[in-house]
C-alpha cells in the first residue's frame, strides 16, 4: 500500500514533519508557520545537565511541543502512543498504512541509514514520516531530506527503540480529528504571546534571553577554567546546536523571522514585519558568532581576547532579542 | 565531510524583502565543528582500541566508542544499571559474561556474538 504523500523538504525535523502531515490531510501551513504557532524559538543554557561531557545548549523548546501546542492552537486532536513491545509498534504501524494514514514518529538518527554517516549521532528525538511498505522496506519522508527514501525493516526497529536519553519508546502519532474551521489569526497570536513569555519573562536565569546573558558569561571564562582542549570543545558544541542540520540557520531565528514575515500579512499587523527584520539582524549577529567561533576551533586556539569578543557578540544578541521579544509578547497580549 | 550529495534548506531573505527558502550544502563554521566533534570521536575510539589490546579493558569499550555509546545507552540495551555496563568493560567481569548477555551486546553493537569475543579482529583494524 502506497499513500501519495506530498513530502516538502524543511530546516527542522519537527516543524517539517507537522507541515508535511497537515498538507497531507489538506490543510496548507508553512514549516515557519507550524513553528511560530507551536512556539519552538527558545533558549537555554544549563549546566549542570550535560551530554558526553558537554553542558546542554538549546536554541529551541523541548521535541514534541511544537507539535503538542501547534495542534492545541488550531484545535486538532492528535493520537500519539508508545510502546513496550517491538513487535506490536511494527504490526500496528503497518496496519495504519494499510488504511492509508501516514503516521509520524520519533526515532534515532543514528540508525537511520539515508542519512549522510557525518550526522549519525545517538539523537532520539528525530521526527519522521513513514507513509507506505515495499516488501521489507518502509517508505519514508525525513523532512531534513531532499526527497523520499525508505529504510529496512530491521533499521527502523532499531531506530524506534533506540536507547539512552529520552528514549523514543516506539511512539508514533497521526491526527485524527481536524477543527472545522481554523482561526489562523488567533493561533498566531497565541504562538507568539507565549514565545514572547517563554523568551523573556521566566525567572529563571538560564532560560530566555537571561540564559544567553548567563551563557556569555560562562563562556567568557572557559580558556581560564577548563584549559583550551575542553574550551574549544565546548564551543564547538555550542556552534553545532546553533548552526547544525535541524536550525535553518542562526539557531532559528531565521525561520523564526520568517514566520513573523508571513504572519504580518496574515494579521494585518506591519510592525511585526519591522519586528522580523529586527530579528533577521540579531540572527546575522549570532551567524557573526557562529563564523568567529568557528575560526577559533579551527586554529584550537584560545586566546582569552576573542573568547571576550564572543561573549560580547552573544550579549548583543541577547539584548537585542530581548528588545524583540517584549514588544512581540505586548503586541500579543494586544490582539487576544 | 557530507560527501557533497545532501543540501539542507535554509530561511533567507536574499535580495527580496520576503523570506524564502534555499537550499545550501552548509558554510564553514558549521563543517568546522562537526569535523572537530568526529575527530574527537576517533581519538577515543583510537584511545580504546590500544587499552584492548593492552588487555586492559574489554572489547565492550571498543564497540562501544565505536558506535558512539556510552555505558547509559547500553544500560538500556542489555538491562542492566550503567554501573554494571561499566564493570563489563574490564576483561575479568567481560569473561565472566553468559551467552545470553553477550548476545544482547552484539544485538546493541550490530556485530555477530563471535565478533565480539574475538579480540584479533580489532588488532587487524
Amino acid at each position: 500500500m502506497q499513500i501519495d504523500f506530498p513530502h516538502r523538504q524543511s530546516a527542522h525535523c519537527e516543524n517539517g514533519v507537522v507541515s508535511n502531515l497537515m498538507r497531507f490531510h489538506g490543510y496548507d501551513f508553512s514549516e515557519p508557520m507550524v513553528f511560530g504557532i507551536g512556539s519552538g524559538i527558545f533558549f537555554s543554557y544549563i549546566p549542570f545537565i550535560k551530554m558526553g561531557g558537554i553542558p546542554v545548549t538549546s536554541y529551541r523548546t523541548l521535541p514534541g511541543a511544537i507539535f503538542r501546542r501547534f495542534a492545541k492552537r488550531i484545535d486538532m486532536k492528535v493520537e500519539s502512543r508508545s510502546y513496550s513491545s517491538e513487535h506490536k509498534a511494527m504490526s500496528e504501524l503497518d496496519s495504519k498504512i494499510a488504511e492509508g494514514v501516514p503516521v509520524g514518529m520519533l526515532t534515532s538518527v543514528y540508525y537511520l541509514t539515508y542519512l549522510p554517516d557525518a550526522y549519525r549521532f545517538h539523537f532520539n528525538a528525530h521526527n519522521i514520516v513513514v507513509y507506505g511498505r515495499e516488501g521489507d522496506n518502509y517508505l519514508v519522508s525525513d523532512p531534513v531530506m531532499e526527497t523520499t527514501t525508505t529504510i529496512a525493516a530491521a533499521d527502523l526497529v532499531r531506530a524506534r527503540f533506540a536507547k539512552g536519553v529520552a528514549e523514543p519508546k516506539g511512539r508514533m502519532y497521526y491526527p485524527v480529528q481536524f477543527p472545522k474551521e481554523i482561526n489562523r489569526k488567533d493561533a498566531i497570536w497565541r504562538g507568539i504571546k507565549r514565545a514572547g513569555f517563554d523568551m523573556t519573562e521566566i525567572p529563571i536565569f538560564i532560560l530566555g534571553t537571561k540564559g544567553m546573558k548567563y551563557m556569555a558569561g560562562r563562556l567568557q571564562r572557559w580558556p581560564e577554567r577548563l584549559g583550551d582542549r575542553k574550551a574549544i570543545q565546548y564551543l564547538g558544541n555550542v556552534v553545532r546546536m546553533q548552526e547544525e542540520i535541524g536550525t535553518g540557520g542562526a539557531g532559528f531565528r531565521f525561520v523564526y523571522a520568517a514566520f513573523l514575515d508571513e504572519a504580518s500579512s496574515i494579521v494585518g499587523n506591519t510592525e511585526l514585519y519591522d519586528l522580523s527584520k529586527e530579528l533577521t539582524a540579531s540572527g546575522d549577529r549570532l551567524r557573526d558568532f557562529a563564523y568567529y567561533a568557528g575560526r577559533a576551533c579551527k586554529s584550537r586556539k584560545t586566546d582569552v581576547l576573542s573568547f571576550a569578543e564572543l561573549a560580547d557578540i552573544l550579549r548583543e544578541c541577547a539584548t537585542r532579542e530581548d528588545k524583540i521579544f517584549r514588544r512581540l509578547h505586548q503586541l500579543a497580549k494586544d490582539n487576544i | 565531510m557530507l560527501q557533497g550529495k545532501f543540501r539542507k534548506l535554509y530561511y533567507a531573505t536574499g535580495d527580496g524583502a520576503h523570506y524564502k527558502g534555499v537550499g545550501s550544502v552548509g558554510w564553514e563554521p558549521e563543517n568546522v565543528v562537526l569535523e572537530q566533534a568526529w575527530e574527537d570521536i576517533r581519538e577515543r575510539v583510537a584511545e580504546a582500541r590500544a587499552k584492548v589490546i593492552a588487555g586492559e579493558a574489554s572489547p565492550v569499550l571498543y564497540h562501544m566508542e565505536r558506535t558512539l555509546m556510552n555505558p547509559d545507552i547500553l544500560a538500556g540495551h542489555i538491562g542492566w544499571p550503567a554501573l554494571v555496563v561499566r564493570l563489563h568493560l574490564r576483561p575479568f567481569f567481560f569473561g565472566k559474561l553468559s551467552k545470553k548477555t553477550l548476545e544482547k551486546y552484539a544485538y546493541a553493537f550490530q556485530i555477530k556474538p563471535e565478533e565480539l569475543i574475538d579480540i584479533t579482529k580489532i588488532k587487524d583494524q
